[in-house]
């Protein structure tokens, strides 16, 4: 056990993805003050950073695989390159931030903490993020969404900054089904979206000063995550949103009981 | 789950047969071990005008007589120029098949029917012969499959000794029927093949449908019935391509219904026609094609090879990357980049959106 070591690199190559995950969780026992796990040549490997409980930052190089970040609670993962199916997924507290695209449910489930994404996102992101009490998810997304963003959403916030990683404006958004099952927490999309692009139980509310005052300290520390400029920030900060949120707390109540009250 | 990958050189050079193997391998998490397979365009150069027909044979003492039954089906119409067992290397998996192979040559007399009579020949043999199963049919192109994993299926076959410029490959977790050889993918019916992560929840609908135009679903897949839609609809109905794309995995009646005049009367028509060829379920497919097929501007295209498309709306992954002239379709980037590491261009097409990867002339 040494317990000055602060940063240890480990080459993730040809690891087979439970190898990597336990030969992780060594070296966090290793070396009890480790502050940087830095993963080079990470190729397709699931669950990196599964249910870590602890304050460290892990840097991965290469191309993770699904469910990235699982259950944790406490790390920072930074990702230089792109995200497999859902990057997130449960995650309790901690941040990642993905230097590249996220794919399919993005953010699935999650119950805490912030996912940033540079780029692009599949289909349902941020599908059953929820909250509770101080338990609060982040998902800021900065280019395309996609259909069933939001899907089932049960709190915390979602945000769409719909520009390319060079900071232009993408323009119109095509995607459809846009929180589709709704029941809490809401979604900022940065450009105008039509009541047909909506799932059954999202509705358009109006965006407010005080949605914005909540989504500004989250475009901030997105923007200075990823190095965006003063100019960038700005336009994303006086920009107009569309605020996407439930109709009701209970869309379904009458699903099955229309009859009853 | 299942895992799939397939990748195509547009400038037709010629890539051996590990290089697939090596990347369905690091797939093989979405698979469990109960089926994979590989299928290679352009691997028999030497009979490249000839079909080559690859046979399951029931691995019992008899297996010569229910070859013999296959050959006098394919006497009917044609000759057998060679025919041999398929190398395999032993050791690895538990033969429960021999996979055999015709190289086979129609009659001059049957020049203008013979791909409809390949069809019924795979149809009668599928269907008639105790202990006979026809996997692939296609001409310079073979499927090697079996119930393993991706790099034990790949040695078996001896991969590496073929090469090809397009290559498709499944690692399967079968989920609603069992695993067998003849239930790993790719499925095939002449030059066309298919591999398919999802289920085809529609299958008893596509499987009438097709039935009654003569096509026998006889290997307890779901999948199998993707295969001869692709052949009915744009082989024998000679639908452009992206209009049998459409029928498949058509379109929302509430996107038809924005559409402009002339549009949405087309879309309507498809789905009204092709109802019983539409796809339901969760799918992201694969699928090789046959050579020289119409296109929607009329003009006839023999360079169209490998179509990538995910159901409308989205319940499984395909990812695309693009190096040179190569283009890669997967369910995971990973498996892309474990045999091309540095691509020009990664995306992932939007549901229902078919890719459609064209050999450069």
């Amino acid at each position: 056990m040494d317990k000055s070591t602060t940063e240890v690199v480990l080459d993730a190559n040809n690891f087979e993805y439970r190898e990597l995950n336990e030969k992780i969780h060594t070296i966090l026992n290793e070396y009890p003050n480790l502050e940087k796990l830095i993963l080079k040549n990470v190729l397709g490997q699931r669950f990196i950073g599964n249910g870590i409980q602890k304050e460290i930052t892990i840097e991965i190089y290469g191309v993770p695989g699904g469910d990235l970040g699982m259950f944790m609670n406490g790390p920072t993962i930074i990702v230089h390159g792109n995200a497999d199916h859902a990057p997130g997924n449960t995650m309790d507290s901690g941040k990642i931030v993905i230097h590249g695209s996220g794919g399919d449910a993005t953010g699935h489930s999650m119950r805490g903490g912030k996912l940033f994404v540079r780029d692009n996102v599949g289909y349902r992101s941020g599908i059953h993020m929820k909250e509770y009490k101080e338990k609060f998810p982040i998902l800021v997304i900065g280019g395309e969404i996609k259909d069933f963003l939001g899907e089932y959403m049960a709190g915390g916030i979602l945000i769409g900054l719909n520009m390319d990683n060079e900071g232009n404006d993408l323009g119109k958004i095509n995607s459809k089904m846009l929180g589709t099952g709704i029941h809490g927490g809401s979604i900022y999309i940065r450009e105008s979206i039509d009541k047909s692009q909506l799932g059954v139980a999202a509705d358009i509310k109006e965006f407010t000063d005080e949605d914005r005052a909540k989504i500004t300290p989250y475009i901030e520390e997105f923007c200075k995550d990823f190095n965006y400029s003063e100019e960038i920030k700005n336009k994303l900060l006086n920009s107009n949103y569309t605020k996407i949120a439930p109709i009701s707390k209970r869309p379904f109540e009458k699903l099955y009981t229309p009859d009853l009250r | 789950m299942c895992g799939i990958i397939g990748f195509i050189s547009r400038d037709k050079k010629l890539i051996r047969g590990d290089k697939i193997a090596i990347a369905l391998d690091s797939l093989k998490e979405r698979g469990n071990g109960q089926g994979s397979g590989y299928v290679g365009y352009g691997i028999y150069p030497k009979y490249k005008d000839s079909y080559a027909i690859h046979v399951f044979l029931d691995n019992n003492p008899q297996y010569m007589d229910i070859k013999e039954n296959v050959k006098q089906v394919l006497e009917k119409y044609g000759y057998v120029l060679n025919d041999e067992e398929i190398p395999t290397k032993d050791g690895i998996i538990e033969k429960e098949f021999i996979p055999w192979r015709f190289f086979y040559d129609f009659d001059e007399k049957y020049a203008d029917s013979e791909k409809d009579l390949m069809v019924d020949m795979v149809m009668e043999i599928n269907d008639k012969i105790d202990g006979a199963f026809v996997f692939s049919s296609g001409k310079n192109m073979g499927i090697f499959k079996a119930s393993a994993w991706p790099m034990e299926v790949a040695e078996f076959y001896k991969l590496d000794e073929y090469e090809g410029y397009m290559w498709l490959s499944h690692a399967r977790y079968p989920t609603n029927t069992r695993g067998w050889w003849g239930g790993a993918h790719p499925f095939n019916l002449l030059n066309w093949s298919v591999v398919h992560n999802g289920e085809i929840t529609s299958y008893g609908t596509n499987k009438r449908y097709v039935e009654s135009f003569g096509y026998k679903c006889r290997l307890l897949t779901d999948t199998e019935v993707v295969a001869y839609i692709f052949d009915l609809l744009i082989r024998k109905h000679e639908i452009p391509v992206e209009y049998a794309l459409s029928a498949v995995a058509p379109k929302f009646w509430k996107e038809i219904d924005t559409m402009e005049d002339e549009e949405r009367e087309l879309h309507e028509s498809i789905r009204m026609t092709y109802g019983g060829a539409t796809l339901n379920g969760p799918f992201a497919i694969i699928v090789g094609t046959e050579e020289g097929m119409m296109f929607m501007n009329g003009e006839t295209n023999d360079g169209n090879s490998l179509i990538g498309i995910t159901d409308r709306i989205k319940l499984r992954p395909l990812i695309v990357g693009e190096k040179d002239d190569l283009l890669f379709v997967s369910s995971e980037e990973a498996a892309i980049r474990k045999i091309c590491p540095e691509l020009d261009k990664v995306w992932m097409p939007d549901a229902g959106e078919p890719v459609l990867a064209r050999i450069n002339k």
